[in-house]
């Protein structure tokens, strides 16, 4: 039996039942606790587990972001939120140069098993300096995991596995994807890290997304049925470690390769997929390998010109017809 | 340097010391540490004195990469490890790494750290003067210069959580001050009331920029003031002041009174690190002012004038310590270099495919090159 709930409901019932479980897991972060969260994750997580395990913070992203680490090396299990992963970047330091390394630098000696969550990339008109898309930075970091659930399952089981791994692990949320409403399944529920999975199949392009791109190559993944063009849709889930197997797999099944996900176009995710998929599928390519990103450009505030910076299904629609156009079959 | 940073007249914090230039302890402030305590913290100081000489030469010539020596400041990491309890955790900055060998961390072990061989417990993965011993509760200071700060409130924090009674103590030079994480620790440990002790050991001196030029404030424990948090200003050459300041802001976090701020006013009498020379950016007679004031030679005299050691003792001691540190070495030295293919553990807590990848790589390059 599965139940529908929101995003937001998924993350939230992820924490809770961890912290039900696993009473080194906490909740720390600015307005989760009497506020209930900056966009209601934390909703009731106060008055259920008391201020000891759900910390409200004064405002210092590298301040809690290093207390959580120090709290993590000393054997708790924090569950660290930021109000937006743009925030992160003053935190920066402590999760490149500490969570990240402390394992590998002190010789096995000390682990972070930490989780950082929040949302991540654009919102609506929030400008450039709420826009980032920060899984490209921490995704090129060993010792991170990076994870970026598109529907409220996923959300679900990818973050309780996130809260028992023993590694530090970013979940990248989006604000409008909070509201969004998905099948949970009963009782308990974890998807494994690493996992993609093929939420579309289809026979002529393979369209590659995370996070909230995954709904928009499913858009035009359904508009281009209408064309005769059958798109199969791979959702990553998680970005680091990458499932490299499911998107060959895929490509060896479609001959064409379109990713799509927000951030700029130089380095990043997309270009990781691209150099993979060339190298390991390269004989079964029939044309070049697109990517739909964001536009090289910091953010604009601008309605009009948001949504003209961000990937939308018409630029996937584009990019697929030209891939399309440039096969041999 | 301005005569007037020698003084010990602040009119903010005073500062607290016990040792007499005539070698005997201030009755209104002298902790009461036992004889056999006082030797215990003049043998560590000697042979930290002894080590870090030593240490310092070997990477002169050129047998170990890097060294940050405590010269000068022995009496604060000392006493901090004759203070603390073996479950109090201890975030060290760079110059108080000699904590964990109070505690019970072995010689051996802590010098094939700098050397980064087989026998390093960190296998060769961090600098020197950055060690950690998860035995002797000591977590590696970052490299960054402040991180270190909210760990240690964070781990007290996770101690009162766990109600363990354990305490967090956390270093920083002067410069660190400067820094958000200085901010935000001494913040989240003010409003949380964490049990722990922030110390920072005013050396007076981030490598070439004097303390003048890295704040305004006359001293740096009147800082602690606009975060609630009592500050306390102490004479860093002083083990004795250090310890019974340390003692009892530990007490304070032990009992749920919340953290106490330390600054401990000492002199880093030879350079940053390896990698710099001080003769190029600070006078002689500021040295030589801060040489007569040398921690060592101060509780060498209140042993002399208790009774508790002669110049014969101390010669013993020295041939002794220095005997120790040769065999060390010797030891270490001998020891290869870590295992090639160890490089990929401890990246994640389990090998992952894309390490695996990696090791793949790795050995199809075929083994290491060899120098010379």
């Amino acid at each position: 039996m599965a139940r529908t709930l929101r995003f937001r409901e998924a993350l939230r019932e992820a924490m809770i039942e961890e912290m039900d479980r696993d009473e080194r897991v906490f909740l720390m972060g600015e307005e989760v606790g009497h506020y209930q969260g900056a966009y209601k994750v934390s909703e009731g997580m106060l008055d259920r587990f008391g201020d000891k395990r759900v910390v409200d913070t004064p405002i210092a992203e590298s301040g809690f972001a290093g207390i959580g680490v120090g709290a993590a090396m000393v054997g708790l299990r924090p569950i660290i939120e930021f109000m937006t992963w743009n925030f992160s970047a003053v935190a920066f330091d402590q999760i490149l140069n500490n969570a990240a390394k402390v394992r590998q630098m002190s010789g096995g000696q000390f682990e972070c098993p930490i989780v950082f969550r929040g949302p991540n990339a654009s919102a609506r008109q929030v400008g450039s300096q709420h826009s980032h898309a920060m899984e490209h930075f921490y995704a090129t970091v060993p010792g991170l995991k990076v994870v970026a659930p598109a529907f409220p399952a996923d959300a679900k089981g990818l973050l309780k596995t996130a809260i028992r791994d023993d590694n530090p692990v970013l979940v990248m949320e989006s604000e409008t994807l909070y509201a969004v409403k998905g099948d949970v399944p009963d009782g308990e529920h974890l998807v494994e890290l690493g996992r993609a999975h093929v939420v579309r199949p289809g026979r002529d392009v393979t369209l590659v997304a995370y996070s909230r791109m995954t709904h928009v190559a499913l858009e035009a993944a359904t508009d281009l049925e209408k064309e005769g063009v059958s798109a199969e849709v791979v959702d990553l889930r998680s970005l680091r470690p990458l499932d490299e197997g499911t998107i060959v797999a895929s490509v060896e099944r479609t001959h064409r390769l379109v990713v799509v996900h927000e951030g700029w176009p130089y380095g990043g995710v997309g270009a990781e997929i691209a150099d993979r998929v060339q190298r390991l599928a390269f004989d079964a390519l029939d044309a070049p390998i697109l990517r739909v990103t964001t536009l090289d450009v910091p953010m604009p505030y601008s309605a009009k010109l948001e949504q003209a910076c961000m990937p939308q299904r018409d630029r996937v629609i584009d990019a697929v017809r030209r891939t399309l156009a440039r096969g041999t079959n | 340097m301005d005569p007037e940073l020698l003084r010990d007249d602040d009119p903010d914090i005073a500062l607290l010391t016990v040792l007499r230039d005539d070698g005997s302890a201030d009755p209104a402030t002298d902790p009461g540490m036992s004889s056999e305590t006082l030797l215990r913290g003049y043998r560590e100081m000697r042979r930290l004195r002894l080590l870090d000489a030593r240490m310092i030469l070997l990477q002169r010539q050129g047998r170990v990469g890097f060294y940050g020596a405590a010269h000068g400041q022995e009496a604060v990491p000392i006493a901090t490890g004759l203070a603390v309890r073996p479950d109090d955790w201890v975030f060290p900055a760079l110059r108080e790494q000699s904590v964990m060998l109070v505690r019970g961390f072995p010689l051996t072990t802590f010098i094939a750290q700098v050397f980064g061989n087989a026998g390093d417990v960190l296998k060769g993965r961090q600098m020197p003067s950055h060690q950690s011993g998860r035995a002797v509760h000591q977590v590696s200071w970052s490299s960054c210069i402040g991180p270190q700060l909210p760990h240690a409130v964070g781990a007290a924090w996770a101690m009162r959580a766990k109600k363990t009674g354990a305490v967090a103590v956390a270093f920083s030079g002067d410069g660190a001050t400067s820094q958000g994480d200085f901010h935000a620790a001494m913040n989240f440990a003010g409003v949380w009331r964490a049990p722990c002790v922030i110390v920072c050991q005013n050396n007076h001196w981030s490598i070439s920029v004097p303390t003048s030029k890295q704040t305004a404030s006359r001293t740096i424990a009147v800082k602690a003031r606009a975060y609630g948090i009592p500050g306390v200003r102490v004479d860093g050459n002083d083990l004795l002041a250090v310890y019974g300041v340390l003692r009892d802001a530990l007490d304070r976090a032990r009992r749920g009174a919340g953290p106490t701020f330390v600054e401990a006013v000492t002199y880093r009498m030879g350079a940053h690190s390896t990698s710099d020379d001080p003769t190029r950016y600070r006078a002689q007679a500021e040295v030589d002012a801060w040489a007569k004031k040398d921690p060592l030679d101060r509780l060498r005299r209140h042993l002399v004038h208790l009774g508790l050691i002669t110049d014969a003792s101390d010669a013993a001691l020295d041939r002794e310590l220095t005997a120790e540190i040769a065999a060390a070495v010797d030891e270490v030295e001998k020891l290869p270099a870590p295992e090639r293919e160890s490089l990929l553990a401890d990246v994640y807590a389990e090998p992952t495919w894309n390490l695996r990848e990696q090791l793949g790589e790795l050995r199809r390059a075929g083994p290491a090159p060899t120098h010379g």
